[in-house]
């Protein structure tokens, strides 16, 4: 008996687009993702800010109000309006997300999305109450 | 005269050229024809040589997916009067590979769909004389969302991390994938997750969100990947406990 033939599998003459670089610019959506993605940046930024404030609180008042003068400057009060804004993008979008990662069963039935989010938002206030109120007794 | 619409079809014919180009036809306009019905009259009246896919026509085969207008669609359910007044671009599934005209090659998706085991999974059956496996209403809601996927691949084309990282699993795969582990009476969830934890799973999702934009069976693909992520994290977290599996 001769050995089997051997043969290839037919394969069609793809066509495959390349994916441009700027894809994050052909679609609104995509942009606002990628924005979002940004936002990260200025949580950590924040985080740091915050971090730095702890430090000088625990140096002492003379620290502190070093800190602060330089944080009154006008290149520092612009770089956090702009830290804010990234920060109010990020916690709304990431917030209203939650439900979709949060399928919570209770009873057999789904948590509505509204109160999870909701939950999301009101943890988010008591928490930022709660530093609000640490840094003003400062 | 009656009105006419255009659609501009993206052609490509392996055997004269070597890239896609776009071809005109002027069709009928009528209120209760979608870009298929278009498609369909081209084919019938002015060029027989237009290659596309479809079937049903109702939104339940899922073999009609195209770009409209950048946009991934099911072509039986994107009528023309929501795109005037034209032109109407048609193009295949966006990050597939094309075969021709508007059809594309989709056996990538079928092999990873079935890496996620998308059957019910049971470590051992149960005889025939212990009767069916019975569910609740609640049950049956655990995961019939995930169940109306018709693998029509429009989430495939908005997903960008797709483009960009072809090996990812994707986003209806995973859908049902979360079908069969949201089920009670499967019992697959840990091999699942094996899979989906890996470097082509459920990590390499940024939750763009735009695949359950696109769904237009409303499965939320977007949701089931984050899920997943939470599912993976706990997991992750109960193997580092002392007491933790594994």
């Amino acid at each position: 008996m001769s050995a089997p033939s051997s043969y290839t599998l037919h394969h069609p003459k793809w066509f495959r687009h390349r994916v441009s670089v700027f894809w994050w610019l052909q679609k609104r959506s995509y942009t606002v993702f990628v924005l979002r993605e940004l936002t990260s940046v200025f949580v950590a930024l924040f985080a740091a800010f915050t971090l730095w404030q702890i430090r000088s609180a625990a140096a002492g008042e003379e620290a502190y109000a070093g800190l602060m003068a330089r944080l009154g400057t006008p290149a520092f009060v612009v770089l956090n309006v702009v830290a804010l804004a990234f920060l109010l993008f990020h916690s709304i979008t990431w917030f209203n997300l939650a439900p979709k990662a949060m399928a919570v069963r209770l009873g057999g039935k789904r948590v509505p999305d509204l109160v999870i989010a909701g939950s999301n938002y009101v943890a988010w206030l008591v928490l930022s109450a709660a530093v609000a109120f640490i840094l003003l007794a400062l | 005269m009656s009105a006419t619409v255009t659609l501009e079809v993206a052609r490509y014919r392996p055997e004269q050229e070597s890239e896609p180009t776009f071809q005109s036809y002027e069709v009928p306009l009528r209120n209760d024809w979608v870009v298929l019905d278009a498609l369909n009259y081209a084919k019938d009246n002015l060029d027989g040589t237009l290659s596309y896919r479809w079937s049903c026509r109702m939104g339940v085969c899922g073999s009609c997916g195209m770009m409209v207008n950048g946009e991934p669609k099911l072509t039986c359910a994107a009528f023309l009067t929501d795109y005037l007044p034209g032109p109407i671009r048609v193009e295949p599934l966006r990050f597939f590979p094309v075969v021709r005209d508007l059809v594309v090659d989709i056996s990538d998706f079928m092999s990873k769909l079935k890496k996620v085991k998308p059957w019910i999974v049971r470590r051992q059956e149960r005889a025939l004389s212990e009767g069916e496996y019975r569910q609740t209403p609640d049950q049956l809601d655990a995961y019939k969302q995930y169940s109306m996927c018709i693998n029509c691949l429009l989430c495939y084309s908005a997903c960008p991390i797709i483009g960009l990282e072809p090996s990812f699993i994707g986003p209806a795969a995973i859908a049902l994938a979360r079908r069969y582990d949201q089920d009670n009476r499967d019992q697959g969830a840990g091999e699942r997750l094996d899979i989906l934890s890996g470097h082509d799973g459920i990590w390499q999702c940024t939750f763009v969100g735009e695949c359950s934009e696109a769904c237009p069976k409303s499965v939320d693909p977007a949701g089931a990947i984050q899920q997943y992520k939470l599912t993976g994290a706990f997991d992750w977290f109960r193997t580092l406990l002392p007491w933790g599996e594994r």
